[in-house]
């Protein structure tokens, strides 16, 4: 056959990450920086998959601890957007080290141990993507990632993130209105909620062999929240592509509720008439509610929520206080007028 | 060739042996200072001192507890003389473990601290078993094993009340992936249910009393 099907092996059958790493160290050292990426794409088609796949982000360290030229990156790693604009959001927030925001992830399908996702999703394969659109919707349609990235101006958006557990994060997240993705989907008369669901795929994400939850991922929100200005979906973080194990390629991120809300590595997109059963209602349904909005008066059975700890402020920083809506409540507050936020937690 | 197990250390391999375990039980301890001197005490460095302050009083707490079913099963006794140290380094970790919440978590905000035990079963649970290792470490020394004789006995039961609940403690922190506690549940239950065994068979008369189990092999 003339014409080369795409190979079903992972990359990380193919050469042990060791191997690997260690095959690009010594290239370095033999003083080839600037040729070894090309020569490692040449020297095997199938290592070509490895590089374009965002999966050099180890290689990427290992060349970055050696001084190279900064205009050697493998694709995939740590690669900048050149075309975004900045926003008055979180101005004048201290922003949670990249190391931090990069290294301690809630992502089970990549382990349940929050440092597991960093190493785990280095082999992920985030590119070709597409996301399908369906349910109450004019008509059924898909769109590349690469497309999407072109469905509006991406902007830099700087929130605070509240995870459930007590923690939080300030990340400068790079992304673009969910609305404008809702416009483009044409969802119709019907449709009164969105449903977010993840990848689960159990070739590459070994936690997804183990049943912690009920996969794939679904998370869902509101219409009216869906299309709320702070309800974004991100494609980076620090201004670069979205790190894997933060969920790349495309991600949730609705600051004002708590951190699971925000659905990673998107590959469908579903409108309903009913309110969805989200992966985390399943798991527990008298922990985590539909609505999970960041709520000091609401206490969960395992975590304080009145107050929480900032991740990146040391050993000795304490906690601080957490805010009615994570402290979005100008914005999003309205939306919630006259509900009983203990009932719909 | 495993003679030398059969034996029992004599005085001074016994104090080499406690000197051992003693630099052995300050191992997490030096490792936190290590990686605190060298940030490198994880994203979340509280969480991270709770973590590992708790994991290694609940560890040392089994290892403690295993010491008795060795005798049981194996009839050596040289072991127990383990007991008591092990069981103070447990003390000793829980007590750095509750300083942790106390302290760097909750900056001694009393009003926030008793909240949050009052309105997490977890946290409650975890303080009982601490408030009740109290006693046991305060009694822990031979005047007051003495002073108390076989009330002693009773009160040191209370030990195996601690783990339970510890287990408890920590099966309630996880979020989903329960695996980990479970383990420590499980090998909890298999310690508690190995005594329950040899107890039952000496009740019906079976087997001799575990004492004089205890002397023949000395």
């Amino acid at each position: 056959m003339i014409i080369q099907t795409k190979s079903d092996i992972i990359p990380s059958e193919i050469t042990p990450k060791e191997v690997f790493e260690n095959r690009r160290e010594f290239i370095q050292k033999a003083g080839f920086g600037l040729l070894a990426g090309a020569a490692t794409i040449l020297s095997n088609p199938l290592h070509a998959a490895v590089v374009t796949s965002g999966a050099t982000e180890g290689a990427g360290r290992l060349i970055g601890r050696a001084n190279a030229p900064a205009m050697f990156k493998p694709g995939g790693a740590r690669q900048k957007i050149s075309n975004y604009t900045k926003t008055q959001y979180g101005a004048g927030e201290k922003l949670t080290p990249y190391d931090d925001v990069t290294t301690y992830n809630n992502y089970y399908e990549f382990g349940t141990d929050k440092s597991e996702p960093a190493v785990h999703s280095r082999l992920f394969k985030t590119n070709p993507w597409t996301v399908s659109i369906e349910g109450e919707v004019k008509k059924n349609k898909t769109i590349s990632i690469q497309d999407i990235y072109k469905l509006a101006p991406l902007e830099e958006r700087i929130y605070r993130m509240r995870c459930v557990e007590g923690w939080s994060m300030v990340i400068p997240w790079v992304g673009f209105p969910l609305a404008d993705l809702i416009k483009w989907a044409e969802p119709n008369a019907n449709a009164k909620y969105v449903e977010f669901i993840s990848r689960a795929d159990p070739q590459q994400m070994p936690g997804v062999n183990i049943p912690v939850l009920d996969w794939p991922y679904i998370e869902a929100l509101r219409m009216d929240e869906a299309m709320n200005p702070l309800t974004i979906m991100a494609v980076g973080l620090y201004g670069e592509q979205l790190p894997n194990q933060n969920g790349a390629p495309m991600r949730l991120v609705v600051p004002w509720k708590y951190g699971f809300k925000g659905a990673k590595a998107i590959v469908k997109i579903r409108f309903t008439e009913k309110m969805p059963l989200t992966s985390w209602m399943k798991a527990g349904p008298t922990e985590y509610g539909f609505y999970a909005n960041v709520n000091p008066q609401v206490e969960h059975p395992r975590w304080t929520q009145s107050s929480e700890k900032r991740i990146g402020a040391g050993l000795f920083a304490g906690r601080i206080k957490t805010q009615m809506f994570n402290g979005y409540t100008e914005q999003v507050g309205q939306m919630y007028a006259g509900m009983d936020l203990r009932k719909n937690f | 060739m495993l003679d030398f197990l059969k034996r029992a250390p004599n005085k001074t391999q016994m104090q080499w042996i406690k000197a051992f375990v003693f630099a052995l039980c300050l191992v997490p301890l030096v490792r936190l200072f290590w990686l605190g001197f060298h940030d490198d005490l994880s994203a979340n460095p509280i969480e991270f001192v709770e973590r590992s302050t708790g994991f290694w009083a609940l560890f040392i707490l089994l290892a403690t507890l295993a010491l008795t079913p060795v005798r049981l099963i194996t009839g050596r006794v040289w072991q127990i003389q383990m007991r008591r140290m092990l069981g103070l380094f447990m003390f000793f970790y829980a007590c750095l473990h509750i300083s942790t919440y106390l302290w760097l978590d909750f900056s001694f905000d009393w009003t926030d601290i008793t909240k949050d035990i009052a309105k997490h079963p977890r946290i409650l649970v975890g303080f009982a078993a601490f408030v009740l290792t109290i006693p046991l470490a305060i009694t822990s020394n031979n005047a007051m094993v003495r002073l108390l004789r076989e009330r002693w006995k009773k009160l040191h039961r209370l030990v195996y009340l601690v783990a339970i609940l510890a287990v408890i403690h920590f099966l309630w922190l996880v979020k989903k992936d329960i695996t980990e506690p479970l383990l420590y549940a499980m090998i909890l239950f298999v310690l508690l249910g190995i005594r329950i065994y040899y107890k039952s068979l000496v009740n019906r008369g079976k087997t001799k009393d575990t004492t004089s189990l205890f002397r023949q092999t000395t």
